[in-house]
């Protein structure tokens, strides 16, 4: 582990048709670190997400993201899988017709290449990933997000999480539809991904970094960050609410 | 996908010719003197002759049908095709005894590789006629026939006699009577009573030949409580003028039998495929079609059952795929004559690159047919703009007493559906891959397992640099 970002986010503007949705975004994921990213609906979190992701609909009009020091944003999305970037999805898509078991075990394949587990070794982290997040197995013969519920689909982007082992986790809103003891589940899940990774946690609420403490906890209004600081922003946000940083976000 | 399905379907990609090694090729045309040619050839008795002569003069007095694609259908040039060429020396029941380049063509598609593995009995038909054909002793045993089309004319004379042109007769449309006129191979499968044949028999029909016309003509018949999974593949290599296949498929159920008719057909671009297929359901029998078209010019085919028995069962499970330069004019025929009949149609169509698919299906139920149930869902998925769908469902339901169920979807690949993919590694192919397989699967989940993987291949293979 060193203390050298393995994503570098430099002066990032983004821009959607004529709107310009980030502003000028500065922020490095480091190895070992958890980032908590807070802000109001509208502000910009899932945009950089899926930025760092590789969407299509999202265009970069200035700065850069770096990668190992290499320009990410030449990578195609699934460039950036094999390389290591994981996005839990605010909203997962659903894929009829596509099994679980067989997307996860080719999920897997597409990512590791020969370095993928043995089927018989991916079964049996399959079972443990399950069991540590309470999923009923037989979700596996069902289709790819297809009539989850809310909860059932975050839990489900964190089983892949266990299973992909990203080195860079950007977790948008996987807190959000959670009920109290998924809730628990889950940030056990995450918490035995994220040792050595760097992660980003896009949350609205301080309940789940109770239990994945960050190390810095940033705030996005408008576009950009305006606040950066560690739990105890969070603490001062859930109190506050985000009026007293508005000024700040004024240009 | 297991190493043993690897093996038994092969490399699927059907683009490859070899040498045409025809022993009788005749002239282009089709005149009443070709028509008896082929039954001479054949050494047919004088009625069969007789029928393929009337069906010849019925096919050129009728019009061409008006549905469809009439510009496609009008572009048939049939004075440029050949309508019988014989490939070898007559049918081999010896896979060695096979001609080298039919055996390397075959070989290709996974046979008999495949057939030692997992069949009852294999048949391959290359060209106009049969070149491969056997059975496993255990059914030949138990009485079951599976022959090809002219052996068992040879063989079983009274019997094709009896059930010949009975279900499709040859004035049922244009093409059914071309086939009557000209057929040459197919299968003739006779189940006895009460017998089960647990492994599917298969049949492969292959044109290698350029400007080539196939007209197979099969013929099953499972006798009362026998049941009987066939299976078809067609493949076709691409040349660059035009091939006919014009198959014609007649089913009997008897009362209490089962027939699943399973085809998957990957014919190339240039192929125009016009095949009728009907079969009759007697009491609490059960027939589905199985049909998967990819590939062609223009195919043009409705599976139809008709239900004739009270408690007999229909389905058609059909999925169709058209890229570039092709027209999927699929559906399903359902006909209730009787009381207690049920029957179901899925329908899946995927279109890309502008390629057309329509659904046209037909379901009656007669004013004396009391407490039926039919269930018809036609599923479109669009990948992109260029490409267009459409559905002419008809129904003509003549007894209240029909429960009567119809959905049809059209849906288009979502870029959020394919960035969710690509975001957990896949390449924009293999996403799509994923979507249209899992768009597929209710359809390959009815399919032995390595018909399966084969039809995942080759839809992967359609998706290859898909999109920029
Ligand atoms: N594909 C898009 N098309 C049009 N507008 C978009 C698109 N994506 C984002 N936006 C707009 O960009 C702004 C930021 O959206 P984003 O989803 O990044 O917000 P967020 O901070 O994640 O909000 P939330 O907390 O509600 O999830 C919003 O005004 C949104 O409407
Ligand atoms: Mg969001």
């Amino acid at each position: 582990m060193s203390d050298a970002p393995v994503l570098e986010i430099r002066d990032l503007h983004v821009s959607i048709g004529d709107v310009e949705i980030l502003r000028g975004i500065d922020l490095s994921l480091v190895e070992g670190e958890i980032n908590a990213l807070m802000g109001r609906n509208g502000s910009g979190k899932s945009t950089l997400a899926l930025v760092i992701m590789g969407h299509p609909a999202y265009e970069v009009t200035k700065g850069e993201i770096l990668l190992d020091g290499e320009n990410l944003l030449e990578m195609k999305p699934f460039e950036r899988a094999r390389a290591g970037v994981f996005l839990s999805f605010q909203y997962p898509q659903a894929v009829p017709g596509l099994q679980v078991g067989n997307f996860l075990r080719k999920s897997v394949k597409a990512l590791k290449g020969d370095d993928a587990p043995s089927a018989r070794e991916f079964r049996k982290q399959l079972n443990a990933a399950c069991d540590a997040l309470d999923i009923d197995k037989k979700i596996l013969s069902r289709y790819v997000n297809d009539g989850f519920s809310g909860g059932e689909k975050k839990r489900f982007e964190i089983l892949q999480l266990m299973l992909l082992k990203p080195r860079i986790i950007i977790l948008d809103e996987t807190d959000s539809g959670l009920d109290i003891d998924a809730m628990r589940t889950v940030a056990a899940g995450i918490n035995s991904s994220v040792n050595g990774s760097a992660c980003l946690i896009i949350t609205h609420y301080q309940r789940i970094l109770e239990y994945v403490r960050p190390d810095h906890v940033h705030v996005l209004i408008d576009g950009r960050i305006v606040a950066s600081g560690g739990y105890e922003l969070a603490e001062q946000l859930e109190a506050k609410g985000y009026e007293w940083l508005d000024q700040e976000a004024s240009p | 996908m297991s190493e043993v399905a690897r093996e038994a379907v092969g490399d699927y990609k059907a683009g490859w010719h070899d040498p045409e090694q025809s022993t009788i090729r005749f002239d282009a045309g089709l005149s009443e003197q070709v028509v008896r040619d082929i039954s001479a050839i054949k050494d047919e008795p004088e009625w069969m002759t007789d029928i393929r002569v009337k069906a010849y003069h019925h096919f050129m007095e009728r019009p061409m049908p008006t549905w469809g694609s009439t510009e496609l259908l009008n572009s048939i040039d049939f004075d440029k095709i050949c309508y019988f060429l014989r490939s070898g020396e007559g049918t081999e029941k010896n896979w060695d005894d096979v001609p080298e380049d039919i055996k390397n063509t075959f070989d290709k598609l996974g046979i008999p590789a495949a057939e030692q593995k997992w069949l009852g009995g294999v048949t391959a038909q290359y060209e106009s006629e049969a070149v491969y054909h056997s059975i496993r002793e255990d059914l030949e045993a138990q009485g079951v026939v599976f022959l090809d089309m002219d052996a068992g004319l040879r063989e079983h004379e009274e019997t094709v006699k009896k059930y010949f042109c009975s279900i499709i007769p040859y004035q049922d449309n244009k093409f059914s009577a071309l086939n009557t006129a000209v057929w040459s191979g197919g299968s003739f499968i006779y189940v006895p009573k009460g017998v089960k044949v647990e492994m599917p028999v298969q049949a492969y029909f292959r044109i290698n030949a350029e400007n080539m016309g196939q007209f197979e003509r099969t013929l099953i018949i499972a006798d009362e409580g026998s049941s009987i999974h066939y299976v078809e593949g067609c493949t076709a290599p691409t040349y660059s003028s035009d091939s006919l296949h014009s198959a014609v498929v007649e089913l009997i159920a008897m009362p209490g039998a089962y027939i699943r008719y399973t085809t998957i057909q990957n014919w190339s671009n240039n192929v125009y495929n016009l095949v009728t297929k009907r079969g009759v359901a007697n009491e609490n029998a059960t027939i589905e079609w199985i049909d998967a078209n990819i590939g062609s010019k223009l195919t043009m085919k409705y599976p139809s059952v008709i239900l004739k028995g009270e408690g007999a069962h229909g389905e058609v499970i059909s999925v169709a795929y058209a890229g570039e330069g092709m027209h999927q004019d699929a559906g399903a025929k359902m006909h209730h004559l009787a009381s207690n009949t049920t029957s179901k149609i899925l329908s899946k169509s995927i279109t890309k690159d502008g390629g057309r698919g329509s659904y046209r299906g037909m379901v009656t139920v007669s004013k004396k047919a009391e407490n039926c149930k039919v269930n018809v869902v036609c599923d479109a998925l669009i990948l992109d703009e260029k490409s267009r769908s459409d559905t002419y469902p008809t129904m003509e339901i003549k007894n209240p007493s029909c429960r009567c169920e119809h959905e049809a979807s059209v849906s288009k690949v979502s870029d959020d559906q394919v960035f969710y993919l690509m975001s957990r590694g896949h390449s924009e192919d293999e996403a799509l891959a994923l979507i249209v397989n899992g768009f597929f699967e209710p359809f390959v989940r009815t399919l032995p397992m390595e018909y399966a993987v084969e039809l995942n291949k080759l839809m992967a293979l359609e998706m290859e640099g898909s999109i920029g």
